[in-house]
């Protein structure tokens, strides 16, 4: 027979499990703690694994008020210039090397334009080093070096410096490149991921899930046939159209990269305090991207993105904001996903398809092989 | 989309919570899912948030990751530190840890350890690889089962001698009945599983109907394939019924896949006992190969440590399994216990219980504590 407990003691166990329940919710928020012995594949998900590096490792040891702010770009002003300057770097080990819709060479170029026109800022000047594996064809770098410069011109920036070493056969895969760049800094209001405030609208300029989705495919282990192709763009005259128009208002810009929007999104949130609210229905996926999706069990919201960026803006300016990216050749799927809102602080959720409500967790380490 | 948007209908969901909800009456029902996918699609939709509060879904032994004993992935650790082995996985047995480190740890510690999507693809491996020992490490239930006969079937018919399979297939229903001999089971009906029945067909639960007088409805794993299933589930017993229906018909026969329990039958037996994780050892629970494949079983081509390890004493696993409390219950979920760092496996695959109630619980804290409320003032 069941012995029914009084009412005391479930009152307590409840007042148990509810504290229990509000320290996970504080554990999400928190800090990112370093328990690895060794570096495993998911430090380099872009997810949570990978800030548990960056804040164990790097962000600790190099601490700096530039670098503090652990933004895309570090921005700075020369002594006595009111030019502000935004400085990034970012390294390129993606597999294949060529892909639907890019190549490494086109991702270099792409990516790091991407992470200054996040700061706000116009791309001037990058660098480029390449790691080159013993035995690499040299026809497949002069392809890719064909393409990165390609890629350059089209974007008006200029490779101004570079470095090559080259490492024993079976110590690097093919090629390995870096790329850093300057840029100048036309936005001189607080742009970031610690301005979000509550009743902010966000914005994502395009469909979630084509880089990631394409670079998987290409990989010869899936026979899955889709007409997915990666996305790769430089995305600064798009930033250029919003700052322009929409001024002031715009508060964050965030290219959703490795860990996809979930990812971005959780880091803005964590960064400003405040909760993001999304309706799943309004993110714009493509169907072969949703398909493949489907067939392998991954979420399109933490698949990685090369040409796409995130826009929080203040409420009143989302249409128009929404507007200019429509009228711009990669925003024409832009799309208003989500708002922000004071409460729970730390944390995205997700209004499901089918009308339910779930968290919407960082990518915490998948076990797919790098993508980018 | 097509032939995913139907099925994801919001309207039609509200529809049918409603008429749950007037069937039920408010009367509180649990009911077990025992498949992982299951249990992802409810989380991943939000599905416990559609359907009437009174109604409390419990996550099974239904994800294969999960109910694997840790001396088992020591096993297969060792096997895959073996000089010359590439060792093939699913990728979520990863990040699974054994009692001194995952396979990802191994890999990262220099173990040729890959993961991919099918047997076949290892043994795709083992043919590009003839100087190599690819061993595949073959896990999950009537499931996946199946794609390891047939890929042990052709392995055989081509003579590829450098694969083998470290077999850890497991079957549903001796669990099933080891949970519903469990003196504290408190469940109203099961949701079958889609998959595993589209193999074994629906005769296998009748027994559950029939000695236990409880219902079974198999279903699929679309967001409406659920809600319909509890839907089943309440008219059946609102009407005083038990017996074992079938909401997946697009996919599960009556009599299941024939071609494909040949397949198994005719490349694995079963094995006297299996240690599940957290239910203990449940006779002919699992499945090994026969001594006709002898050849292709890495149990016997490699030294295996094949120790049994304890469960970490904190870790309630088992009674999460059971259905006996929930994940946030559990002494070390949330704190010691998370998706980075897990000690029970219900928190490493996506699948398992716990992971998904993690990643994908409840965002508001006001409704957890209604809920929990709501749950604590049932009889």
């Amino acid at each position: 027979m069941e012995v029914k407990p009084s009412s005391e003691q479930e009152a307590a166990r409840l007042d148990a499990v509810l504290q229990k329940i509000e320290r996970v919710r504080q554990a999400r928020r928190h800090k990112f703690y370093l328990r690895d012995e060794r570096i495993t594949l998911s430090h380099g998900s872009g997810g949570k694994a990978t800030h548990n590096l960056i804040e164990g490792v790097f962000a600790p040891t190099f601490s700096n008020p530039l670098l503090d702010a652990l933004d895309d770009a570090a921005v700075f002003s020369l002594d006595g210039s009111n030019l502000q300057l935004a400085f990034t770097t970012d390294s390129y080990v993606v597999s294949p090397l060529f892909f639907a819709g890019g190549d490494i060479g086109k991702l270099a170029v792409h990516g790091t334009i991407n992470d200054l026109a996040m700061a706000g800022a116009q791309p001037l000047y990058l660098s480029a080093s390449f790691i080159l594996e013993e035995g690499f064809p040299i026809a497949d770098l002069r392809r890719i070096v064909a393409s990165m410069q390609q890629a350059a011109n089209d974007a008006g920036v200029a490779i101004v410096t570079g470095d090559t070493k080259v490492v024993q056969r079976g110590k690097g895969d093919g090629v390995f490149i870096n790329t850093a760049g300057v840029g100048l800094r036309r936005a001189r209001w607080p742009l970031g991921q610690t301005c979000l405030q509550p009743g902010d609208i966000v914005l994502l300029s395009g469909s979630a899930g084509d880089h990631g989705i394409a670079i998987m495919l290409a990989r010869e282990a899936l026979d899955i046939e889709t007409d997915v192709q990666s996305d790769t763009a430089p995305l600064h005259t798009l930033v250029a159209a919003l700052l322009e128009s929409v001024g002031e208002r715009l508060h964050c810009l965030k290219d959703p990269t490795r860990g996809g929007v979930a990812t971005a999104l959780n880091e803005m949130a964590l960064a400003s305090e405040v909760a993001i609210g999304l309706d799943e229905q309004a993110i714009p996926v493509h169907p072969g991207v949703r398909g493949a999706c489907e067939i392998l069990g991954l979420d399109p919201l933490t698949i990685a993105n090369e040409g796409k960026l995130l826009a929080v803006v203040a409420s009143e300016a989302a249409e128009e904001a929404l507007a200019v990216m429509r009228a711009h050749p990669l925003g024409r799927e832009a799309a208003m996903i989500g708002s922000v809102q004071a409460e729970p602080p730390g944390l995205v959720f997700l209004r499901t398809e089918i009308g339910g409500m779930r968290v919407l967790d960082m990518l915490v380490g998948d076990p797919l092989p790098r993508i980018c | 989309m097509k032939f995913v948007d139907e099925y994801r209908d919001p309207e039609l969901a509200k529809r049918i919570a409603a008429e749950i909800a007037r069937l039920s009456d408010g009367r509180p029902l649990k009911f077990m899912e025992v498949c992982g996918g299951h249990t992802h699609t409810i989380y991943k939709h939000g599905i416990e948030d559609v359907l009437p509060r009174s109604i409390d879904l419990v996550h099974g032994p239904g994800c294969p990751v999960c109910v694997l004993p840790m001396g088992r992935i020591d096993d297969a650790i060792a096997i895959a530190r073996t000089d010359g082995v590439i060792f093939t996985t699913f990728g979520d047995m990863m990040r699974v840890p054994g009692s001194k480190g995952s396979l990802l740890d191994a890999k990262a510690d220099g173990a040729d350890v890959r993961f991919v999507y099918s047997p076949l693809d290892a043994l795709k491996l083992a043919r590009q690889h003839p100087e190599r020992q690819v061993v595949f490490f073959a896990i999950g239930f009537e499931t996946t089962a199946p794609s390891t006969a047939v890929t042990l079937l052709r392995a055989k018919a081509e003579g590829i001698k450098n694969f083998s399979v470290f077999c850890n297939h497991v079957t549903i229903i001796p669990a099933i009945k080891a949970i519903l001999d469990s003196p504290d089971l408190r469940l109203d009906g099961f949701i079958g599983p889609g998959h595993v029945s589209m193999v074994i067909g629906m005769r296998p639960y009748t027994f559950i109907a029939r000695d236990h007088h409880k219902p079974v409805v198999i279903a699929g794993f679309e967001p409406l394939d659920i809600i319909q299933a509890v839907y089943m589930l309440v008219k059946q017993i609102s009407e005083g019924r038990a017996e074992v229906e079938n909401q997946y018909t697009r996919v599960v026969r009556p009599e299941g896949n024939v071609r494909a329990l040949e397949a198994m039958a005719r490349t694995m037996e079963l094995r006297p006992f299996f240690e599940w994780r957290g239910l203990g050892f449940i006779t002919h629970s699992a499945l090994k190969l026969r001594s006709e494949f002898a050849d292709w079983d890495a149990e016997l081509r490699y030294e295996v440590p094949g120790l049994r390890v304890a469960d970490p004493k904190a870790c309630q696993c088992g009674e999460v399994l059971k259905g006996v409390i929930k994940p946030w219950e559990c002494k070390v979920f949330g704190t010691a216990c998370t998706p980075e760092t897990p000690i029970g496996t219900c928190m490493v695959s996506p699948e398992g219980a716990c992971a998904a109630y993690y990643n994908y619980g409840r965002f508001s804290m006001a409704a957890e504590r209604d809920h929990l409320r709501s749950l604590s003032q049932t009889p």
